[in-house]
């Protein structure tokens, strides 16, 4: 094995294999919902026998699948709009108003919600709901997502508005403006990145989790697309896997278009737990 | 209506005027969530696993304090042992080795790779770990199928039923499979911060690549390996999706301690059970964050001329 050339092309043997088996790995779970929805006769194995959108009517057709994505998109759309606009809030005020201890506040809040996780949390966030009469509420599960949420977005958005200059809100203030102008004209149109940033990584967020949807809403009518999707492979005898793997496809084109689109605009950006 | 405490002197502090009183006020709303559905909820739990709280009957109604009790008993339950054990080879086996050594070595083997293949390798490592949890769960649930699931027919093993055979296996090359991803970006990141040429000096001096990566590459990510490794095993240790794939059986045999808590809890109604198993989770990320928000201190503080990029 002295001979370079062949230790050379051995190597490279090695690697295309190792690579060839990781491609491997990664897309074969894949194949099936890359193949299925379009396949006429819909398997578990991969395979086209013919193509077809039909399994897209018998999506349509069903009572609980597209209700099931409306649900989702409430509970994501609520859960953004006011994790976004309380942390916007909470993170200017912190920015610019010196609170004694903020610093430690945050870094305590920030630790606090990578601890009390949905998993960590499940017995007293339902004892919580329960008690407050939130069971089967769509309210409910926005506030316990946003309860979680809230300090990294607050801390995300703390960044954007600390590297604010702050010349713009003092002339501002200097012509009259008041600080609830300024606040809507000047700082929130310049820590839009951030505003962005935090709303895709909470849609994406609550999009996808399924476990705070199980527990706290009963209501089959008002379940999302995670949980529906478990009921349609757990539930009723054998699977209607036309179905399933129609509203697979369906319920995630969302994320992955809002992961392209922000990593085309922002780049890939690492901020800590971006996705949890 | 607040007054303006403190009009001019303090401008670069204060440059919109708010004043304390109304930074108080626009930061209320977030405070008051996180205080209620965050900081509420891991002190209740303390309460809640002193009490024989049940979901349902009597003891539902009139919930009564036991003392310590639930802990005792949850101690010394074998099947407790039991799911914290599996947890840790859950842990252990998936993120510490599965992950981290797997989104390191695609990362390093692809660190002076362009084109086609590489941009296909990481497109479907990221693509594994941004789909919905039930998504992927299912996906699995279809290949691992006894009848007619592709890796059966693939390895020409018809009838193996590989979720009830091999439970443990199955979620744990699953949660491999599901959050290589994340290290794998990591690492490449980190990999850009080492010096080519230190690399390149090792090699002219004949250092093969194991002794280029302990010599060279590992002295400069140290501090990204813990990271990583921290970050992982906090978020395996949380993770809930294993019960959409075998739901915690055949027997427990593959029930984790979310899932454990889950059934204890939520399924048989032992809510008091429940909280006491659910505070031993919650004191176990403590650890685990704390170590983690130290060394991000450390690092902000410590190296300060060192950092770049925002």
């Amino acid at each position: 094995m002295k001979d370079p050339t062949v230790r050379a092309v051995l190597a490279k043997i090695g690697r295309y294999t190792f690579l060839s088996v990781l491609l491997g790995f990664f897309a074969l779970p894949m194949l099936w919902l890359a193949s299925t929805p379009f396949n006429a006769h819909p398997t578990l194995d991969v395979s086209i026998s013919s193509f077809t959108l039909h399994n897209f009517s018998v999506l349509l057709k069903d009572p609980y699948a597209l209700p099931s994505l409306w649900n989702s998109l409430l509970l994501a759309g609520g859960t953004a709009l006011l994790t976004v606009g309380f942390a916007a809030a909470a993170a200017y005020a912190l920015s610019r108003v010196r609170i004694p201890g903020r610093n430690g506040i945050l870094y305590a809040l920030l630790l606090l919600s990578s601890i009390v996780t949905g998993t960590a949390a499940m017995v007293p966030l339902f004892e919580l709901a329960f008690k407050l009469h939130l069971i089967d509420s769509r309210v409910g599960v926005i506030l316990v997502f946003t309860g979680g949420l809230l300090p990294a977005a607050i801390f995300i958005l703390k960044d954007f508005t600390d590297n604010m200059p702050r010349s713009y809100e003092e002339s501002a203030r200097v012509f009259g403006a008041s600080p609830f102008q300024i606040m809507r004209h000047i700082v929130l149109p310049m820590i839009r990145p951030g505003l962005a940033t935090v709303t895709v990584w909470a849609v994406v967020n609550v999009w996808s989790n399924f476990l705070i949807p199980y527990i706290l809403i009963r209501n089959p009518d008002k379940y999302p697309a995670s949980v529906v999707l478990y009921t349609f492979y757990t539930e009723g005898g054998q699977p209607d896997l036309a179905l399933i793997s129609a509203f697979s496809l369906l319920y995630s084109i969302p994320v992955v278009l809002l992961y392209l689109f922000v990593s085309h605009r922002y780049g890939f950006r690492f901020h800590g737990g971006i996705k949890r | 209506m607040a007054r303006t405490a403190s009009p001019r002197g303090t401008d670069t502090e204060d440059p919109a005027g708010l004043g304390r009183a109304r930074a108080a006020a626009i930061s209320a709303p977030a405070l008051l969530i996180i205080a209620a559905f965050l900081v509420f909820p891991a002190l209740w739990t303390l309460y809640l696993g002193t009490t024989d709280y049940r979901l349902t009957g009597f003891a539902a109604r009139h919930p009564r304090g036991v003392g310590l009790q639930n802990y005792t008993n949850v101690i010394q339950d074998p099947d407790f042992h039991h799911s914290l054990w599996l947890t840790v080879e859950y842990v252990l086996f998936s993120a510490v080795l599965g992950q981290a050594l797997l989104g390191f070595v695609i990362a390093w083997m692809l660190r002076d790779t362009r084109g086609w293949l590489k941009r296909l390798i990481e497109a479907l490592v990221l693509l594994a770990w941004i789909l919905p949890s039930s998504v992927v769960a299912f996906l699995w649930v279809a290949m691992l199928d006894r009848g007619s699931g592709t890796l059966n027919a693939l390895l020409n093993t018809p009838g193996t039923a590989w979720a009830i055979e091999h439970p443990m296996a199955v979620i744990v090359v699953f949660n491999i499979w599901r959050g290589t991803a994340f290290s794998m970006l990591l690492y490449s990141a980190a990999l850009t911060g080492v010096p080519p040429s230190q690399l390149a000096t090792a090699r002219m001096f004949g250092a093969n690549s194991w002794q280029q990566l302990r010599d060279v590459v590992f002295p400069h990510i140290r501090g990204h390996i813990l990271t990583n490794l921290l970050l992982i095993s906090l978020w395996t240790f949380n993770d809930f999706t294993p019960y959409q794939i075998t739901a915690g059986g055949p027997d427990g045999k593959s029930e984790i301690l979310p899932v454990y808590i889950y059934q204890t809890a939520l399924f048989d109604g032992q809510m008091g059970l429940g909280a006491a198993i659910s505070l031993l989770m919650l004191l176990i990320n403590l650890v685990v964050a704390l170590v983690y928000l130290r060394l991000l201190r450390e690092r902000r503080g410590g190296r300060k001329p060192e950092r770049v990029a925002p």
